[in-house]
């Protein structure tokens, strides 16, 4: 069924009917055309992602910018952790070449010790992808819009003036209480005392925070701090309008809702096809480990799923590079 | 497998049957079902446009309270051409032309006991009826079934509350197209390995029949632009129900702005396209293949440059991927941009005009025989050329500009993709009917059918192009509304008359196709003396398709009046004579 069996043939006989011309199995042949339909799939997202990005009025979100957290750290680490990912989902593909070749061999040992590292790889990569979700949608403290035209002065001493619309980000400690303010929970109170801005929270336990220093240009040119004086003055002018995190219909990364919409579905849509390659590794694992595959006389199976196993990176790599390199 | 013709249970052999001829039937059937629908949505519209306002007793009785007094309403209407369009393009031309032919002619003339895996093509069948059902239970719902027109464009099918067959209908229509993309890929697949891995001995790719080259290139384009369309159809449904904005921005609603920032319709518009160009090809190519060896056999003479049909083949398959936008040019894109579609576009009529003289060259001193298939296959031709003429008139931005959304085009694509992939489905079905059931269908009646179909077909899309250079724009509810319409007012009776009569003239093709299955002619093996491989089988079906081994292939499909051999045909298992120089 597979290896290769066509050497020294003549080009006119392979594909003279009566063999298989590229020497597989149908099976294996269905799975590349799948493949093959299913990068369309994903090529359409992906162009439907670059067209809006490049139709957008408003700046797009820069991802070096907004993925900069690693669990359990306050700092600032650009895409480290989401390199760490990649390169776990890599390396599992190397895992999963590693089973596909015990499966040449008939060797059903390294066939388990390997899939079984892939599938660990692989749920790694989903677990991180959860975390990375739920960090997007808590977002980094939130942005409120300015209600009028605020002049402000840059390090230099030169005034430049923020229009009306302009977000402005809060830092995280700030933002947290400011989202009880904004959303209008009666136990967050306002205090300005002397130009000292606070928010006290009320209630079983008192949480309070100052406004230190405020936030311009965030995500999508590189952050200039505002402190003191302008920074209150910038909270003076803010709007109504708050944004805190991501969900589907407003984020405070971008003016326009679609930078998140494309990130939850084509990361969800991605995230999608990693889950069910899991769950089929996870099959053809116990497959092996039962010894079905030893009975059969091959491990064609493994290959197949080996195949869409390579995919998924593969993709992901794209993904990867439109969502946070570029 | 093997030859194997043990007893099955009812079940196993006609509903969940997973032999290829017996799956080619339901597709045939199911698909000759969803087109008596649509052409009956066709004449129903057709009454309203015609004779606008007036009351027919017809349409109350099968509309009910979408005509009020017979009269049909004006959501309803929407909802129709809607349906029409979508069942005639997906469910009739792409599922039931692909479906049946591909299906019964892929193994049969390849020499492959059945399909690569019968089960998934199983799957590609059962996945094609529940979308027919739920494509027809989507007119029954509350609001009708969807109306933003067969491209379903955004925002009319975005937002719930925009017509009323954008709600409940509308989704029907997603979830239906959804189910319909999977069924088109598993067979897709199916078609693409099993022409590659299992031909028999001998059937090298230059000796396929162009059926199968046809359908392969078919194939290939379906694996790789239906997915397309299911990522526009996801994005759509994430704006339907997550609150997404893929699609939407700056919209308002009775005067108030939608909450909706940062998508774009146009966007919709590239996805669909990306789809729909190639769809059109989808839809053609099996016809075209068709009508290749329909012409040869019934020429009695080899086709004339098979080499050149393949690679035509080839070029319109590429070609088909590059030139989408020609249906955007006024979507406000740069003209210089319009200008590099109007170039790719122009280019089709080079693969084009070589099948379409190629044709014409294989009938030429042909020892012609008039069957109805043959007859269907030149009206083939025929329709090919007249839509393909238009087809360069609407290439040209500078005229597509004025053209685009009028009559002009509704004739042009009906005549070029409508009338020509139904005839080449007509002649499939007279050719290869005594396969499938293994009876003949009546001769005479096919000639009935076959000139009132080609009259009235012409009879209605001819007009079209005077009326949509006047200015008409499709899709309206009344042609008698706006001033400007009233000088082609004459002629939408004319139209709606011969739409009738063409529709009513289908009835003898059904009775025919149904008469002949139970009491047609008996059948013998090879009723048209042809040389492909699917007239060496037993007329009565049996699992695995030959008794005993798989015959070996020995020369090309279209050796038609060979001076070497006393009959004017050779069958491709025929082996070589002595000194005889093969193909």
């Amino acid at each position: 069924m597979s290896g290769h069996s066509n050497d020294n043939v003549s080009s006119k006989e392979l594909w003279g009917g009566g063999r298989s011309p590229y020497g597989i199995s149908y099976g294996k042949m269905y799975m590349w055309f799948f493949l093959v339909s299913d990068a369309l799939t994903f090529g359409g997202l992906l162009s439907a992602y670059g067209f809006s990005r490049s139709a957008s009025e408003s700046p797009w979100p820069i991802g070096e910018q907004v993925f900069r957290a690693l669990p359990g750290l306050d700092g600032q680490y650009p895409l480290i952790y989401v390199a760490l990912m990649t390169f776990i989902l890599i390396v599992s593909s190397v895992t999963m070449v590693l089973a596909v070749e015990a499966g040449h061999r008939n060797d059903k040992r390294g066939v388990i010790r390997w899939m079984l590292a892939t599938i660990v790889g692989g749920m790694f990569f989903l677990g991180s992808q959860a975390w990375e979700w739920s960090h997007f949608i808590h977002g980094g403290g939130g942005s409120f819009l300015l209600a009028k035209e605020v002049t402000i002065a840059d390090e230099n001493g030169t005034l430049y003036t923020l229009p009306v619309g302009e977000p402005i980000f809060m830092d995280h400690h700030f933002g947290e209480l400011a989202e009880g303010y904004a959303n209008g929970d009666s136990n967050v109170v306002l205090e300005n005392d002397h130009g000292h801005i606070k928010l006290v929270q009320y209630g079983e336990h008192t949480h309070e925070a100052e406004l230190h220093s405020l936030t311009i240009d965030k995500y999508i040119i590189g952050e200039r701090e505002v402190s003191g004086d302008d920074a209150a003055q910038l909270w003076d002018a803010r709007s109504e309008s708050f944004k805190f995190g991501a969900n589907m219909h407003e984020n405070e990364y971008a003016m326009q809702q679609s930078y998140a919409n494309f990130f939850f579905f084509i990361t969800g849509f991605h995230g999608f096809h990693v889950f069910s390659g899991v769950v089929i590794n996870i099959i053809i694992f116990l497959m092996a480990l039962q010894g079905v595959f030893e009975k059969r006389g091959h491990y064609e199976m493994v290959e197949k799923v080996g195949l869409y196993w390579h995919f998924i990176d593969l993709v992901w790599v794209f993904v990867f590079t439109f969502f946070y390199l570029i | 497998m093997g030859n194997t013709n043990h007893k099955e249970s009812f079940v196993s052999k006609f509903v969940f049957t997973q032999d290829h001829k017996m799956i080619s039937k339901q597709f045939l059937i199911t698909a000759i079902f969803m087109g008596i629908a649509g052409v009956m949505m066709s004449v129903f519209f057709r009454l309203q446009l015609g004779w606008p306002g007036e009351s027919f007793a017809i349409l109350e009785t099968f509309m009910g309270k979408w005509a009020p007094n017979g009269v049909l309403d004006r959501n309803a209407y929407l909802a129709l051409t809607t349906i029409h369009g979508t069942i005639m393009v997906f469910f009739v031309l792409t599922a039931g032309l692909s479906g049946t032919f591909s299906n019964l002619l892929i193994p049969l003339q390849i020499g492959a006991r059945d399909m690569a895996s019968g089960f998934l093509n199983m799957l590609s069948y059962w996945f094609f009826a529940v979308s027919s059902v739920m494509m027809l239970f989507s007119l029954l719902v509350e609001g009708g079934a969807a109306s933003a027109g067969w491209t379903i464009y955004p925002p009319l099918s975005v937002l719930p509350q925009a017509i009323p067959g954008s709600g409940m209908g509308m989704t029907l229509w997603l979830l239906s197209m959804t189910l319909f993309v999977v069924s088109s890929l598993l067979g897709s697949l199916n078609y693409i390995v099993t022409i590659i891995n299992l031909r028999t001995k001998g059937m090298s790719m230059t000796r396929l029949p162009l059926t199968i080259w046809a359908f392969f290139i078919t194939a290939i384009l379906g694996v790789l632009s239906f997915p397309v369309l299911v990522s526009a159809i996801v994005l759509l449904m994430m704006d339907r129900m997550m609150g997404t904005a893929f699609y939407l921005s700056d919209i308002f609603i009775g005067g108030e702005a939608l909450d909706a920032t940062g998508g774009s319709p146009i966007l919709f518009q590239h996805l669909f396209w990306f789809l729909g160009h190639p769809e059109v090809y989808i839809v053609l190519l099996p016809a075209l293949g068709i009508s290749s060896e329909v012409i040869a056999t019934n020429s009695r003479k080899p086709i004339f440059g098979y080499k050149a049909m393949v690679g035509s083949l080839m070029a319109i398959g590429f070609l088909s991927f590059i030139v989408w936008a020609h249906h955007m040019f006024i979507t406000g894109m740069n003209p210089f941009l319009g200008s590099v579609f109007v170039f790719t576009t122009l280019l089709i009529a080079i693969p084009s005009a070589v099948k379409a003289f190629n044709y014409i060259t294989t009938l030429w001193k042909g020892n012609l025989r008039f069957t109805p298939a043959m007859l269907f296959s030149i009206g083939l031709v025929s329709t090919f050329v007249t839509g393909g003429l238009t087809g360069i008139i609407l290439a040209d931005s500078a005229l597509d500009v004025t053209l685009h959304d009028t009559y002009f085009v509704v004739g042009h694509f009906h005549i070029v993709m409508g009338l020509s992939a139904i005839f080449g489905m007509f002649a499939g079905v007279y050719h290869w009917f005594s396969k499938m059931f293994g009876t003949m269908m009546n001769t005479k009646l096919g000639f009935a059918h076959f000139w009132l179909t080609i009259t009235c077909g012409y009879g209605v899309f001819f007009p079209m192009h005077f009326v949509g250079l006047a200015g008409a724009p499709r899709r309206y509810y009344n042609s008698s509304s706006f001033d400007f319409l009233s000088e082609t007012a004459d002629l939408q009776p004319i139209i709606s008359v011969f739409a009738i009569i063409g529709s009513l003239s289908q009835l003898i093709f059904l009775f025919n196709f149904f008469y002949s299955i139970f009491r047609g002619q008996k059948a013998v093996q090879n009723p048209w003396k042809s040389n492909t491989l699917e007239w060496t089988t037993p007329v009565e079906h049996i699992h695995g398709n030959w008794p005993g081994a798989l015959p070996e292939v020995h020369r090309w499909a279209y050796d038609y009046s060979n001076p070497a051999h006393e009959e004017d045909f050779v069958l491709q298992s025929t082996p070589l004579k002595d000194g005889e120089i093969g193909h």
